[in-house]
């Protein structure tokens, strides 16, 4: 009799998934593909509630969704658990996924530039359009002088653009740091980084600047980002007479270790001061250090775009305050701004199309121009990037990644004060 | 003092910390090797763990940070020895798993379990703490000896943490040396590492001496666990992997098996790697460590003080 009834039910769970798609042929599905677990697993989590909320305030403002079509977020990590970091076999098969799936208009991802070179040749042959909220490794979409001699065309095997960024790119990132640690009075420092490529490229690009603007580089390391103990190195620091530390780091690598041990060992307390770059810049940061204290008036980092907190226009301020009002008052990490506005992005490009077609979809994107987002108005250019893209710094005060100055491989002595 | 001077003794109090904490891993190494002939690839993997359920337990009792004097007499002794008994009762259980049911198979075998306990350890890690860096809160009174006691201008930093560490690793070692020198247990255990077989004979409970082994290797690895978060602050889940690698080889490079070849060599690393992240380069460290290790052992394979094991079975 049981049996019977159990055949029932998984008979009538058949029908059901059966029947699923033809209700909700209406729906239009976007896969975001970044880490939801390991290490930046908070960036993650951070980054998919700020684009449920720009869902969120397109419905409430235009009582709908895009086109009329309803919105569903398909969540996917590519992170592996047994790393904690992302995992290329992980991403190719998020990719591949969308790809399958008729449904899936827009690949929405991903947080690592190493994860994109993987899913971007994969969406471009489907002709699916591609959002990043995140990559910042300029080869993506154009040569730079550090990219290889095929990039970006390996990423466009149909030759069309189909990948989109809001977020500036790392090739000034480095260069702009030196110039904005001269600006600030920093005259001799210690650059670090964990002998990994972003870790390295960006720190090789702050000593080749700082060398050539005459800032005094006192020291150069590159560290094991699996080791735990720092101790001799920073008393060679000490003994260096650097003011500076720059740490070419990710929050997986030994940059929260290094931070920490400065401050246990007294480097702090003698005026030294860290500098790190956005793969550092997050609030997660400050709860591996041991707090947000301990970094306080002495760390400095950058960051390719604005804060949360420092939107300024009416849409940024009502994403920033919605944010804090859903999740008891935690800040939202620095990239959760450009998943909202990415998610803004898809949304009036779909609305633009006004179909549920990959092709129409992608060519709204490409063709968006004037675009009003939350950090502000930017267009595309050929490549995919925005116009609008800024590098700025930021202090650590009132507890959180604090005032922003907008930074630049040029910036003069006057530019750089921080202000609120 | 000359200012180079001063630097050059701030290397060598770096270099011994860095040995002491080391030297307490490296034990559990060589106690396992010498009397089992394992290499037991999960015990960096008890270090952390001796850092995680430490701090899962100081978070529960939620003392006053620093700890006042009361609580460094009460409170810290306290979680010492749950910590330790919680470690070694961790790594006895392991054994009685994942190598004693192997203890006659091929040498592969129970290798080739240790790792893949190593592996499954960490992974439990990262769920129960997650992927991040973790703090471990100043709990032990951190005060600047030279400059805040004597009001000495020296560029030398010796702190009460330091103080901890030593009196809590050099006694540990030098009990453990008693323990295996001077009392009855610590005579099967060396009966039980010569010749199993003939202990055996002799009446020796070998299975009852090789489950205090890794009792006694567990606790040990769990209190340098406790000691480590107290004194550098932070951890992370893959904590154990470069800690257990550096006191592998200090055990290795002081002659496997022998006990005080592994505080030796653990002296030896801490030492190698507090000179070379300093005079060097932090990413030349590792090519000074085991170049110095391929050296050693080329010329003198048993290392420096000699495996007891090799030379006896041989």
């Amino acid at each position: 009799m049981s049996k019977r009834l159990l055949v029932a039910v998984v008979l009538l769970a058949l029908a059901a998934l059966l029947v699923a798609p033809v209700a909700a042929q209406e729906t239009i599905k976007i896969y975001t593909s970044w880490p939801l677990t390991g290490g930046t697993q908070a960036v993650g989590e951070s980054m998919l509630k700020a684009a449920q909320l720009a869902v969120e305030h397109y419905i409430a403002d235009n009582e709908g969704g895009p086109a009329g079509f309803n919105i569903e977020i398909v969540a996917l990590d590519d992170a592996s658990p047994t790393t904690g970091a992302w995992d290329g076999v992980i991403e190719a098969e998020n990719a591949q996924r969308c790809v399958n799936d008729p449904a899936c208009m827009v690949y929405f991802g991903t947080y690592n530039s190493g994860a994109a070179k993987v899913s971007m040749p994969i969406t471009n042959a489907a002709g699916i359009a591609q959002i990043s909220p995140a990559n910042s490794n300029p080869c993506l979409t154009r040569t730079a002088a550090s990219c290889a001699a095929d990039e970006p065309t390996i990423y466009r095997p149909s030759g069309v653009v189909n990948y989109f960024r809001t977020n500036a790119t790392d090739d000034v990132q480095g260069p702009a740091a030196a110039s904005w640690a001269q600006c600030a009075g920093f005259e001799s420092v210690y650059v670090l980084d964990d002998t990994q490529a972003y870790g390295k490229g960006i720190a090789d690009e702050f000593v080749l600047h700082a060398e050539s603007i005459g800032l005094t580089v006192a020291g150069r390391a590159s560290v094991e980002s699996t080791d735990i103990d720092f101790r001799a190195l920073l008393n060679d620091v000490r003994r260096s007479g650097a003011t500076l530390v720059y740490g070419g780091f990710v929050l997986d690598s030994g940059g929260p270790q290094v931070i920490q041990q400065m401050s246990e060992q007294g480097l702090f307390d003698a005026g030294i001061k860290f500098m790190g770059p956005d793969g550092l810049t997050s609030p997660s940061l400050f709860d591996q250090i041991g707090g947000v204290e301990v970094a306080e008036g002495n760390v400095l980092l950058t960051f390719p775009g604005l804060q949360p907190s420092a939107l300024t226009s009416e849409a940024g301020q009502r994403f920033y305050q919605d944010y804090l009002a859903q999740n008891s008052n935690e800040e939202p990490d620095p990239y959760a701004t450009y998943a909202y506005q990415s998610m803004q992005v898809i949304l009036a490009s779909i609305e633009q199309a006004g179909a549920a077609d990959r092709t129409a979809i992608l060519d709204a994107m490409r063709g968006l121009s004037g675009f009003d987002g939350i950090t502000g108005t930017f267009s595309f250019d050929e490549n995919g990037d925005s116009t609008l893209a800024v590098f700025y710094g930021y202090d650590v005060s009132e507890g959180k990644i604090g005032n922003a100055v907008a930074i630049s491989p040029t910036m003069q002595d006057t530019e750089c004060v921080v202000t609120g | 003092m000359d200012l180079e001077l001063q630097f050059f003794i701030g290397q060598i109090i770096v270099g011994l910390t860095i040995g002491s904490y080391l030297a307490l891993i490296a034990l559990g190494y060589t106690m396992v090797y010498g009397i089992v002939e394992l290499i037991n690839f999960a015990h960096g993997d008890l270090f952390a763990f001796g850092f995680f359920i430490s701090l899962t337990i100081f978070t529960a009792i939620n003392p006053p940070r620093p700890l006042d004097v009361v609580g460094l007499l009460t409170i810290l002794p306290l979680i010492f020895v749950i910590t330790m008994l919680l470690t070694g009762g961790l790594n006895t259980l392991i054994d009685r798993v994942a190598y004693k049911p192997l203890r006659n198979a091929p040498k592969l075998a129970p290798l080739l379990t240790a790792v893949g306990v190593s592996f499954a350890l960490e992974a439990i890690y990262a769920i129960w703490v997650g992927a991040n860096q973790v703090p471990y809160p100043n709990y032990f009174p951190r005060i600047d000896i030279l400059r805040q006691w004597f009001g000495l201008d020296t560029a030398i930093q010796l702190t009460t943490k330091d103080l901890f560490l030593f009196g809590v690793t050099i006694p540990l070692m030098i009990g453990l040396n008693f323990f295996i020198e001077r009392t009855k247990i610590g005579k099967a255990m060396r009966a039980s590492a010569q010749d199993r077989e003939a202990a055996a004979m002799m009446g020796i409970n070998v299975n009852r001496i090789i489950a205090t082994t890794f009792f006694i290797g567990g606790a040990l690895a769990g209190a340098a666990g406790l000691v480590w978060g107290l004194y550098i602050n932070s951890g992370r889940f893959l904590m154990g992997f470069e800690a257990g690698l550096m006191a592998f080889t200090s055990a290795v490079l002081g002659g496997i098996g022998n006990i005080r070849g592994a505080v030796l060599g653990a002296f030896i690393i801490g030492m190698i790697k507090s000179m070379s992240d300093f005079y060097f380069e932090p990413s030349w460290t590792r090519v000074m460590i085991f170049g110095i290790l391929i050296l050693l052992l080329v010329f003198r394979p048993s290392g420096i003080l000699g495996s007891t094991q090799s030379i006896e079975k041989i």
